[in-house]
């Protein structure tokens, strides 16, 4: 392959993009920064070790969870993707509390409004017009 | 950690263990499974410039957090934590639509209900407001790493796609 239609791993490494190229299908030239969060959190043979063990059809996707976790880690160095897990984490709790909150004051509604025909029931039967007094 | 006990980490490597090593005070030696997996998906020298480059106080998360990435990555070694991620999110998701189902039920009951009947205590439900935490907080840039549209669709949805 020549120099100019290396990969993007093979560029960076500054070594020749062989035809067989285990990484050139899933990082590509026109994405530098892709590899380079792959390489910096990983480590290209790293990578390249984790991909060979997979499948060829199972790649792609690996390759993808890869790049994302390096770029959640290179944006925050303390807990990576592992923030965005609690961060989802929280959310459930916060959505689930606002759910139990909601159906508590349906639940209130409701039972006034029982309240409520049940008082009209009862003085529509006790009214004056009623005709029980004989 | 020196002298006669090294770390897991010097162990494994089988080198020294250094008073000032920057592993020792987060892989303890009685620990070693702690640091294998984090040396066999990060490698041991991409550790190492990660927790240089933190200050000491946040060193400590940064391991757990990446113990649990590593974890997560030998047990499912193709989607690792986004597997998880993405379950959330699905989870995210579906309790949205039924606090939208709570709010439009509550809706129908203000607007239905008798002026006699008291005025709930919590604030009206505005229809067209929702909390901030319903809002997708996950930036824009997280879609466009992934070559594979595969990734973005079955992580993000399309509401994400900038």
């Amino acid at each position: 392959m020549s120099n100019s239609s290396r990969c993007a791993a093979c560029k960076s490494l500054r070594r020749k993009c062989p035809q067989d190229c285990v990484l050139a299908p899933y990082f590509p030239s026109n994405n530098p920064q892709r590899f380079s969060w792959v390489h910096k959190i990983f480590g290209a043979s790293n990578i390249t070790k984790m991909l060979q063990q997979l499948p060829v059809e199972l790649r792609g996707e690996a390759a993808d969870c890869m790049a994302m976790e390096a770029y959640l880690r290179v944006e925050n160095p303390v807990y990576g993707s592992v923030g965005i897990i609690y961060q989802y984490q929280q959310q459930i709790i916060e959505v689930q509390n606002e759910i139990i909150k909601i159906n508590g004051e349906i639940a209130v509604y409701n039972a006034l409004l029982q309240h409520q025909q049940l008082q009209q029931h009862q003085d529509s039967f006790f009214s004056t017009d009623n005709d029980f007094n004989l | 950690m020196g002298g006669n006990s090294p770390c897991a980490s010097c162990k494994l490597l089988r080198r020294r263990c250094a008073k000032d090593c920057i592993f020792a005070p987060y892989f303890p030696s009685d620990d070693p499974h702690k640091f294998a997996i984090v040396h066999k998906v990060f490698g041991a020298s991409n550790v190492s410039k990660m927790l240089q480059e933190l200050p000491v106080h946040q060193r400590a998360d940064a391991v757990s957090s990446l113990v649990y990435e590593a974890n997560a990555r030998v047990r499912d070694p193709v989607y690792g934590c986004v597997g998880a991620i993405s379950f959330l999110q699905n989870q995210v998701s579906q309790l949205q639509m039924q606090l939208a189902v709570a709010q439009a039920e509550i809706l129908c009951i203000q607007m239905q209900q008798d002026p006699i009947m008291p005025t709930p205590q919590t604030e009206e439900v505005d229809p067209d407001h929702k909390p901030s935490l319903l809002q997708n907080n996950l930036p824009h840039q997280y879609l466009n790493f992934a070559s594979s549209s595969n990734v973005r669709e079955s992580f993000f949805g399309h509401d994400m796609v900038s």
